[in-house]
């Protein structure tokens, strides 16, 4: 491996790992109020997952900016208020320019300061490391996070409509409405019971792919223990 | 209107119920039910900071945000007010009480970010609810956060207990668990119209 891998590559993994391997909301299990809130069509999760992304970069970024000068003793004020203050942009540009989405998402707009993933990335990540790191922890993260609301939010939108609809909430998109399976809807699922029963089926299906890989990795090792044992005899 | 008032207060505790409907505070809702008494201490904490918030964001909106032409700051007003009650609070306790301090101490700092605070606060000014009113919700809300993590705490004690599929141990039953709950709320909609 030549120098400019062994640099490149930390740098990367700060961007991937917030995806899959630290999701915020699968793996950490942060941000559970609005993954079920604002999840029951696929459009007002990706406007909550961009309104997120774009507060979470802005703080982080502006936390490590400050890291140097920030007292220890008032550290958590600090970051509240830099993190409300992004909250308050996001909340004023949404109700200029996307009312749909605002009237929808509704007092989680605001409900985004209380949202842990952003405190633990100022407290764990921004509060740390350069800002470039930052910026790009808060994507990895941002994406991350969206990615698991709008897995969510399809399956409740599919089950509880039986369809999908587009540009309803984010005007921008045109309107598109496609509900084949409209007779067979479920509309619990649209309900606050499916995104309780969404998020634990997620849950624990992730949980049995983990559960299965560290099976056979264990079982690998004990093979390659036997067969090392076999060639010493 | 005393009527109206402990309607208000049924209605935000059963039919509207917090956790199950609105989903405020799920983070401490998984995190905190394990046991009873320490559910039954968050939801106490909760109880004390939502009321006492409420008491004072809702004139501070009124008389001073209103008055001052900024009610855009409301969240950040807010948060500060009840980051600064949380820890106000916990040095009242503190001093007066160490054995309800030993009871709620830890679970105190953690309501700063539990979002039913916030969310109650928020949403009293948002709606325009008379004080009266926001006092009765802020009331109904925080017993129902009470009512709902007391008893999903003893569900889950005999949870831990029963046997479980590998995979589905530990939050995603509790979730399942409470998505079935929420559905036996569902059946409580429409009682109550104020």
């Amino acid at each position: 491996m030549n120098e400019k891998q062994v640099e490149k590559s930390p740098r990367i993994l700060t961007l991937v790992k917030g995806i899959i391997k630290e999701n915020p909301l699968f793996v950490t299990l942060l941000g559970t109020c609005p993954a079920l809130a604002t999840t029951t069509s696929i459009e007002s999760a990706l406007g909550m997952g961009l309104l997120f992304m774009f507060v979470l970069i802005g703080s982080n970024i502006v936390i490590s900016l400050l890291r140097k000068i920030t007292p220890s003793e008032v550290k958590i004020p600090v970051y509240i208020v830099v993190i409300a203050t992004f909250v308050t942009i996001v909340k004023m540009f949404s109700q200029a320019y996307l009312p749909e989405l605002y009237s929808k998402l509704g007092v989680f707009i605001s409900l985004i300061v209380v949202n842990c993933i952003v405190l633990g990335r100022a407290e764990a990540f921004a509060s740390k490391n350069g800002v470039f790191d930052s910026f790009l922890d808060a994507i990895g993260n941002g994406i991350g996070y969206t990615l698991a609301i709008v897995i969510i939010a399809f399956f409740r939108e599919l089950l509880g409509t039986g369809g999908f609809t587009f540009g309803k909430t984010l005007t921008f998109i045109p309107y598109i409405k496609f509900t084949p399976l409209k007779d067979y809807a479920i509309s619990m699922f649209t309900m606050p019971t499916g995104g309780f029963l969404v998020l634990g089926v997620v849950l624990a299906f992730l949980a049995y792919r983990t559960n299965k890989k560290q099976e056979i990795e264990a079982f690998k090792e004990k093979e390659a223990r036997r067969l090392s044992k076999e060639e010493a005899k | 209107m005393i009527v109206t008032f402990i309607l208000a207060i049924i209605n935000g505790m059963l039919v509207d119920n917090v956790i199950l409907s609105r989903f405020y505070g799920i983070c401490p809702f998984l995190g905190v039910s394990k046991k009873t008494n320490s559910a039954l201490g968050m939801g106490v904490a909760v109880v004390f900071v939502i009321v006492l918030a409420t008491l004072i964001t809702w004139p501070l909106y009124h008389f001073v945000l209103v008055k001052a032409g900024i009610p855009y700051m409301d969240t950040i007003t807010y948060i500060l007010v009840i980051a600064s009650l949380v820890q106000f609070v916990e040095m009242v306790i503190k001093k007066y009480s160490p054995s309800l301090y030993k009871a709620l101490g830890v679970y105190l700092p953690l309501i700063t970010t539990n979002c039913a605070v916030l969310g109650v606060a928020q949403g009293n000014t948002d709606q325009g609810l008379t004080f009266l009113m926001s006092l009765s919700n802020a009331l109904g809300t925080s017993l129902g956060f009470l009512l709902i993590i007391v008893v999903f705490s003893c569900i889950r004690t005999r949870l831990e207990a029963s046997n479980v599929p590998k995979c589905l141990k530990g939050v995603p039953i509790a979730l399942i668990t409470a998505a079935l709950m929420s559905l036996a709320f569902i059946g409580l909609n429409g009682m109550i119209n104020i």
